[in-house]
């Protein structure tokens, strides 16, 4: 079971609390999870990667283990505290503000 | 009696202003997607419940939404707008080839006849289509390829479609504007398009009366008689009677000839409102006055209407898609301002008085009329 924490317009409009659990088969990463989460909850399709090349969109980063990986390649395994459940996986906006 | 629902986009969510035929008297329900922008939202002419909206973020891109009861529960819809085929480039600011890439839906203009088709002009600049609720948009590409898209070019604002007009005589007839390359038309349902720009004059673009190039900021036509267009370009008010194969201007006595918004009244063909403002580089009415203009004769001879209206110290914008008609006898008119004011009159325009004064930015204002 893996968790994901959604920025808050995100959870408004899939309707979930603060975070959200998918599971994968097979290998658990970003690719994986990203496509069960927007099988689980097609409105956020487009919301967090580009509907064609499923590029991350720019004002949003991927943390999890206190580490950015959003640099990481998209089909590369996700660290085994975020695969075992015990670290989420967080997708963050960039902060706006004055 | 009947009732009005007035339809507000902002740049921090939806609003919708509900009061009956007087029009004195008003609700106001919202936000909707509270935090979004939202750049234009409108309802079917044939099935009222029915109401769209385009919900946009620079942190996550575009949303299209869909209400089945006028405005009280709302369903996220397909929002991938992929351009057909290879986009190939238009011009960017410098001059230089840039790919096409999609940002944003800026209008909505839903089908006279079918509660499931919609079109949606987005930057950057296209048109589509989705004939099944919003469930899929299909690009009609004829519009982007038809000659000229190689050498459009954004407006300080982006390269948007911004203007939808449906011939309600002939549907396969549409009309469509964007910043800056100018006005286009279809008579085949979208297949095939020409630029219909004869008579436009920029004077800041290296050639004043090229075929596009022209920074069209909106046009609007009375539905009786939709041979017979009006636009607010970037300067200049201009007419056209022969469905935008030819152009005149009737800017005539306004103080200032730009400006964002026109509209035409419900009943009166003749009867066209403007909101000059300034300049292109002053974004506010002149003199801190705001100030609508009314022609009663198609143009060239203006008045300003101000009662109920600030007449001091006023510096806010009304943008193109923010002013709308309702359908009543005694015509009302509405327009949103950029500092949070709705105005309405009941009057066609002889007297104002705010809705609200305090919403975000305000986009957009449609109004629907209801039974």
């Amino acid at each position: 079971m893996i968790r994901i924490v959604l920025p808050p317009h995100l959870r408004t409009l899939a309707k979930v609390g603060s975070e959200v659990t998918v599971e994968v088969e097979g290998t658990a990463t970003r690719n994986a999870i990203l496509d069960k989460l927007e099988a689980e909850y097609p409105m956020l399709r487009g919301t967090i990667r580009d509907h064609v090349t499923l590029k991350r969109r720019p004002f949003l980063r991927f943390f999890a283990c206190g580490e950015d990986l959003s640099f990481e390649p998209a089909d590369a395994p996700l660290p085994d505290a975020v695969v075992a459940g015990v670290e989420p996986f967080f997708v963050v906006g960039a902060v706006a503000g004055g | 009696m009947a009732q009005v629902r007035v339809l507000v986009g902002t740049r921090k969510g939806a609003f919708i202003l509900t009061s009956d035929g007087k029009r004195e008297n008003w609700d106001v329900n919202g936000p909707f997607f509270g935090g979004w922008e939202i750049y234009h939202l409108k309802g079917s002419p044939v099935d009222r419940n029915r109401i769209y909206a385009s919900q946009s973020s620079g942190w996550f891109g575009q949303l299209i939404q869909r209400s089945n009861d006028g405005g009280k529960t709302w369903e996220p819809v397909d929002n991938k707008f992929v351009y057909d085929g290879v986009p190939g480039t238009h011009q960017w600011y410098d001059g230089t080839p840039h790919p096409w890439e999609f940002k944003r839906v800026w209008h909505l203009e839903p089908s006279l006849s079918d509660p499931d088709t919609v079109y949606a002009g987005v930057e950057d600049a296209a048109l589509f289509r989705t004939s099944d609720g919003g469930k899929s948009w299909h690009e009609l590409s004829g519009l982007r390829t038809q000659g000229t898209g190689a050498n459009w070019t954004p407006g300080a604002g982006g390269m948007c479609l911004h203007t939808i007009l449906i011939d309600p005589v002939d549907p396969r007839r549409i009309f469509i504007a964007i910043s800056a390359a100018g006005a286009f038309r279809t008579d085949d349902g979208g297949l095939t398009w020409k630029p219909i720009n004869r008579g436009l004059r920029s004077n800041h673009i290296p050639d004043p009366t090229a075929e596009v190039g022209h920074c069209v900021h909106k046009i609007a036509a009375h539905r009786s008689r939709p041979n017979v267009l009006f636009m607010q370009k970037h300067w200049d008010v201009m007419r056209s009677d022969d469905a935008g194969d030819s152009w005149h201007e009737v800017s005539g006595n306004l103080p200032t000839d730009f400006g964002f918004t026109i509209d035409v009244h419900a009943h009166e063909p003749e009867t066209v409102y403007v909101v000059p403002i300034k300049s292109d580089s002053e974004h506010y009415p002149l003199d801190g006055k705001l100030q609508v203009f009314r022609s009663r004769t198609g143009g060239n001879d203006w008045e300003a209407l101000t009662n109920g209206l600030p007449q001091r110290d006023c510096y806010v914008n009304v943008l193109r898609d923010a002013m709308a008609v309702d359908s009543l006898d005694d015509c009302g008119v509405y327009f949103g301002t950029t500092g949070g004011q709705v105005y309405a009159s009941a009057n066609s325009g002889d007297h104002w008085t705010p809705i609200v004064r305090d919403l975000p930015p305000v986009v957009a204002v449609e109004v629907q009329t209801l039974p």
